[in-house]
């Protein structure tokens, strides 16, 4: 019921050219993460779906109903903000209930759906407060609490986390993902924080200065990256690029290796193919230790070690790859697939 | 947050300007009361005589400060009304993104620096004159005979030309309240189906709730004292119709050369000021908390 399909949209600003050409199918019911460098126009593309940009050329289908020129309210979807945006003279109740209040609904009715979408988000003991008597993630809750009482057909969310502290995002990440699959109501969210698309998404859109670079599961986009700048994007740290003879060796012009696939050993030498260089920076955080390593010819490789293994900054390592997960690309760099 | 050094040096350094403030205000007013207790009139020099409390006497049952009274919250109440309604709108239309906006944003606040001495003659001779103003050009070529304004309606003449000052300081503080009103919280009305109308008084008017308290409180303690409008178009006539509280001191002191009579009228309106501004200040002031 809640499927949203973009067709050759295309939105300028004056002659800055935004978003060139996105064609995008979103199923219902699924969590679409859109993730991007800032800048690179996901918070456009989401204003473009909710409709308080218009689009220059192209359409937009919700659940195959042409809305390029439907007004955002009778979209059938809810935003929530990322400053929440919440009214700061009503009480949650107000809040919460003001999108119906607007579609006329009877007061005995609006109570009824407040009440359930409060108690859904834990805020039935602060229907009466402002939302300046509020923490941020009761406000937060608050912005989702509005956005779920009108029962829309889809949610959009721009960056709704990135006004919270650390612990609180990785609870209200939980949160969001769970009353998500409880609703089965398709979801966008925009974020440029790759481990919530990562944790989230059933499928991720990476976007570059307006182009969709890849569309795919969270674990697709991992595996087989589709082109240099969503290698280089998802992961963390990020891949190591190799150029050079080292790549044409590969039969590529760039090849990728990610830092946890990487086996540091302490000797020189050994057996297939490996590059020894010195640690230059070594990162311990108990759980793993990263490590930067000035490797000649190779260039400066992350590696990454499961654990602690006593490596400091000055020590010799030979840094060898897991041939099975080699990425390579050509020229244009694109991914090369066997 | 402050030391102790810091706060004796504080209290040091604000003490002459503190002082001097005090004695500029506490002077005046201490002859203020004295003169009222005087029988002091500058036609009769040397018979200057203490009198007790007869200057009030005669200056509250005169019939002219009950009506002077009056005339005076009739106007303030007037001005407020026409400078907040108007301006919220001018606020509104003025804040909308238009060709020549910063040309147009400055004529709007134009007005607030013409002096009123200034403005009252243009009003009077060049506007609201009944033989050669605009208004009588503009109602002789529709075929209507003109109105002769300070004549026929002067106290309303007088609100009109008060409100013409003093709307661009409505104007102006309303805009920067509506461009301090928070985008996002536009767009979630949007999508949460308000429309114009619904997103001005649930979203828009709540917003300028705090900036309306102010413009009305400085507004108050500005009109309550409008005098140069009145000395140069109607001088308090026809009879009483626009002398205010402070025209009626101003014709006690300096055309009836009761000097005596005027020092109690104006602690009588320093305690009208005072009255007023408790009430406001009540009415409005729980808007200004948080």
């Amino acid at each position: 019921m809640g499927s949203i399909t973009l067709d050759g949209v295309r939105k300028t600003f004056g002659s800055v050219n935004v978003i060139p050409n996105v064609n995008l199918e979103i199923d219902d019911g699924s969590f679409v993460v859109f993730v991007g460098p800032s800048g690179c126009g996901k918070s456009t593309l989401l204003r473009l779906i909710a409709g308080l940009e218009d689009i220059s050329d192209g359409r937009i289908l919700i659940d195959g109903r042409d809305v390029t020129n439907v007004p955002p309210a009778k979209r059938g979807l809810s935003m929530v903000f990322q400053s929440y945006a919440l009214y700061p003279h009503m009480s949650v109740r107000g809040n919460i209930g003001f999108g119906l209040k607007m579609a006329g609904l009877p007061k005995a009715e609006i109570d009824r759906k407040v009440e359930g979408a409060a108690s859904i988000l834990n805020l039935t003991p602060y229907l009466d407060r402002k939302p300046r008597e509020l923490s941020g993630g009761q406000r937060q809750r608050v912005a989702i609490g509005r956005a779920i009482v009108r029962e829309p057909e889809g949610f959009l969310f721009d960056e709704p986390l990135s006004n919270l502290d650390a612990a609180l995002r990785v609870n209200m990440r939980l949160e969001i993902a769970k009353l998500q699959k409880d609703l089965a109501t398709t979801a966008v969210y925009v974020t440029h924080d790759q481990v919530e698309a990562m944790t989230m998404a059933d499928k991720i859109v990476v976007l570059n200065a307006g182009n969709v670079e890849q569309y795919g599961t969270p674990l697709e986009l991992y595996e087989r990256p589709a082109n240099l700048f969503v290698a280089g994007f998802i992961g963390s740290p990020r891949m190591n690029f190799i150029g050079g003879r080292i790549a044409s060796a590969h039969g590529a012009a760039t090849i990728g290796i990610r830092p946890e696939h990487l086996r540091v050993a302490r000797e020189e030498g050994g057996q297939g193919e490996g590059w020894s260089g010195v640690i230059s920076v070594a990162e311990h955080l108990g759980s793993d230790t990263f490590l930067y390593v000035d490797a000649g010819e190779a260039g400066t490789l992350t590696a990454r070690v499961i654990g602690e293994l006593g490596l400091n900054e000055g020590g010799r390592v030979t840094l060898k790859p897991d041939p099975a997960h080699i990425h390579r690309f050509d020229q244009t760099g694109k991914a090369i697939r066997p | 947050m402050s030391t102790r050094q810091t706060r004796v040096l504080g209290r040091v350094l604000t003490a002459p300007s503190v002082g001097l403030l005090f004695v500029w205000m506490i002077v005046p007013l201490a002859m203020t009361i004295y003169f009222s207790t005087l029988r002091y009139n500058l036609l009769n020099p040397g018979t200057e005589d203490f009198i007790g409390l007869e200057n009030y006497v005669y200056f509250l049952t005169d019939p002219a400060f009950l009506a002077s009274l009056r005339n005076t919250l009739v106007l303030v109440g007037s001005v407020l009304l026409i400078t907040v309604v108007l301006g919220t709108g001018v606020a509104l239309l003025i804040d909308q993104p238009i060709f020549g906006r910063n040309i147009v944003r400055l004529l709007v606040i134009a007005p607030f620096f013409v002096m009123p001495t200034v403005s009252a003659l243009v009003w009077k001779n060049l506007l609201m004159h009944p033989v050669s103003g605009l208004f009588a050009w503009i109602a002789t070529s529709l075929g209507l005979r003109p109105i002769d304004w300070f004549a026929e309606m002067p106290l309303f003449s007088i609100i009109l030309i008060v409100s013409w000052q003093w709307l661009p300081f409505a104007s102006l503080i309303l805009l920067t309240a509506l461009q301090s009103l928070d985008e996002e919280q536009k767009e979630a009305a949007e999508m949460d189906g308000a429309k114009a109308f619904s997103t001005f008084f649930y979203i828009t008017l709540p917003h300028l709730a705090r900036p309306i308290t102010v413009v009305i409180l400085i507004e108050t303690i500005f009109l309550l004292t409008v005098f140069a409008e009145i000395f140069v178009t109607t001088g308090g006539g026809p009879g009483l119709q626009t002398t205010n509280i402070a025209f009626l001191i101003y014709s006690q002191a300096l055309i009836q050369y009761d000097v005596g009579g005027a020092s109690a009228g104006g602690l009588v309106a320093v305690v009208l000021a005072n009255i007023v501004a408790m009430f406001l200040v009540r009415m409005v002031g729980k808007n200004l908390e948080t």
